[in-house]
């Protein structure tokens, strides 16, 4: 095949520059001096030690790694659950089960926001239950990653050999056996990359969050909508580059670990 | 998002083979099923419920059973016919579609420069159109507001060669909010576009133009067929959650700028008419399934599993 024509490489670059625009504007504005408007005044890190005393910000950065940890440990423990049962046993009605599985995946994220806040409402309303809060964001979360994990641990199932399952059960070993000591460790990586996947869709969010939080707990991307709404201010530029750098950071490490597991899964085949 | 090849032999499912399966099914999926029942499908029952009763006085939720916010939304409201609702609707699509086109238009020359770079750079290059993804929506979403404010050097250069009157700003507006939507849909387009691209095969197009065709004759008839499948399932995944995104076009888009999502919120929100933002979610809620729907019967090849 041809290489790129010239033409082609240059609309391409200004195509990659689109979309990096925005993530360097808020990474280069977050050490501009000027506190109003677009105009530069000058380099500064100023923005960064104001921050750091924004206890709003703190907070609202310990409620999203809450939220992201625990609904991420229930979802990944739930999903898994669900695709050895889908990959592995037949039951009536799973047909439905698997197209309910793909709704959290395609339905517009702010219909869900408002199906469960109304849910939530009502619950309270006849039961008593559910009082917004962190816990409702954690409920909220989990149901939208379930499907995830589900998916990509699902996959896994799928590529592994029968045979060594079979093989352990005819050493002896009960299912529960066989489950923990031969098909868990074989997935482990699939159910690995599922929980990343949850995690990272926690962190994300806004939409599902700002439906289902209550006054007492705030997450990040809440923060930053907010703060938005009233004006873009620089310490949340300076906020916003630090969640850059450490998503960045996060998802490249988990792709080299990835790559380093296969690489290592290679080796250990040869 | 692979289908599994056990899920989709139908005529296995629902005929238990084995005895026994039916408390290993309830212990393993049961409680994922049971969670995604209660947290999901009860709580969309009772959006569609909702949608057929009445808001009260101070916004409670009331009988009777009614078609009203039905009718409210196609624009027939208690003092005859007013346009705001479908307009909301027909510019939501429009929208979509925009957003989808112009995705397809930038997607298109990328798929093709990335399958032609040599081995190890198209990985790179791969990766170098999801990373902008890593990083949360809402910040690359306000980042247009200080680009496309009045006094960014972008606008400023606009101005000073007279496409923009001096002093004005980009932002709050369509284009700001259609801009912000191609650059966060770009790359859902251009993935599949590429696993296209990349199995094309090329004596195809050296065939037609060894028989004269023109480049444009060669895209249409050689080229173009070949990248159907990654064209239409990019356009689902750009397209879908287009036309009912919320953060969009509320952080870079005005009044003028409802959109479907904007008025689930403001319903939801401030005016506290519950039973019309159910019947808005219903019929957004449709949109998707109906979309899903007829790619799923229009797309006999399993290409890229996305049902």
């Amino acid at each position: 095949m041809r290489s790129p024509s010239p033409r082609l490489s240059v609309i391409a670059v200004l195509l990659y520059a689109f979309i990096y625009a925005p993530i360097l504007v808020v990474i280069v504005y977050s050490f501009n001096a000027s506190r109003f408007g677009a105009g530069w005044g000058g380099f500064t890190t100023r923005w960064y030690e104001v921050l750091l005393e924004n206890a709003p910000a703190l907070s609202a950065a310990k409620s999203t790694l809450l939220l992201g940890i625990f609904s991420t440990l229930l979802s990944t423990t739930l999903g898994t659950a669900l695709a050895f049962g889908l990959a592995r046993f037949r039951f009536p009605g799973k047909a439905w089960a698997n197209r309910l599985l793909y709704v959290p995946v395609f339905i517009p994220d702010i219909v869900m926001a408002v199906a469960l806040l109304l849910f939530y409402s009502l619950a309270r309303q006849w039961f008593g239950l559910f009082e917004l809060g962190l816990t409702t964001m954690i409920l909220a979360h989990v149901t939208f990653q379930i499907p995830f994990v589900t998916i990509v641990v699902r996959a896994r199932l799928a590529g592994l050999d029968p045979a060594l399952e079979e093989a352990a059960r005819d050493l002896g070993a009960n299912e529960i056996q066989t489950f923990w000591h031969v098909t868990f460790p074989l997935i482990a990586p699939g159910v690995i990359a599922a929980a990343m996947l949850a995690f990272t869709l926690s962190l994300d969010d806004f939409v599902v969050s700002f439906f289902t939080s209550g006054p007492g707990a705030t997450t990040l991307p809440i923060l930053i909508y907010s703060s938005v709404k009233r004006g873009i201010t620089p310490d949340i530029n300076a906020l916003s580059t630090l969640i850059i750098i450490v998503s960045f950071v996060a998802t490249l490490a988990t792709t080299l670990l990835q790559r380093s597991q296969k690489y290592k899964n290679l080796k250990s085949e040869r | 998002m692979n289908a599994d090849p056990q899920t989709n032999d139908r005529s296995l499912t629902g005929a238990l083979t084995r005895n026994g399966h039916w408390w290993r099914s309830a212990l393993t999926s049961g409680p994922g099923l049971a969670w995604l029942t209660a947290f999901l499908l009860i709580p969309l029952l009772a959006i569609v419920t909702i949608s057929f009763l009445t808001r009260g006085e101070y916004g409670e939720i009331e009988r009777p059973f009614t078609f009203d916010n039905y009718q409210r939304l196609l624009g027939f409201g208690l003092l005859g016919f007013d346009p705001l609702y479908p307009t909301i609707l027909v510019r939501s699509l429009i929208l979509g579609l925009t957003t989808a086109g112009l995705c397809l238009f930038a997607a298109l020359p990328l798929a093709f420069f990335i399958a032609r770079l040599p081995g190890g750079w198209k990985t790179a290059a791969l990766i170098l159109v999801v990373v902008p993804f890593w990083t949360n929506l809402l910040i690359r979403t306000y980042a247009w507001q200080i680009l496309f404010s009045s006094e960014s050097w972008l606008c400023r250069t606009a101005q000073a060669l007279g496409w923009l009157s001096p002093g004005t700003a980009l932002y709050p507006g369509f284009l700001a909010v259609l801009v912000g939507m191609v650059c966060d849909f770009l790359p859902f387009m251009v993935l599949p576009l590429y696993a296209s691209v990349e199995k094309i095969d090329w004596t195809l197009a050296e065939a037609a133009v060894d028989l004269g065709a023109n480049p444009w004759q060669v895209f249409r008839h050689a080229l173009l067929p070949q990248i159907i499948p990654g064209l239409s399932a990019g356009w689902v995944l750009v397209f879908l959650p287009a036309t009912g995104q919320f953060v969009i076009p509320d952080l870079l888009g005005g009044a003028k700028t409802t959109m479907l999502g904007n008025l689930i919120q403001q319903q939801f929100g401030p005016s506290r008419d519950w039973p019309f933002g159910a019947a808005i979610s219903f019929v957004a809620l449709l949109l998707v399934v109906g979309g899903l729907w007829l790619r799923a019967r229009n797309a006999p090849e399993k290409d890229g599993g996305l049902m």
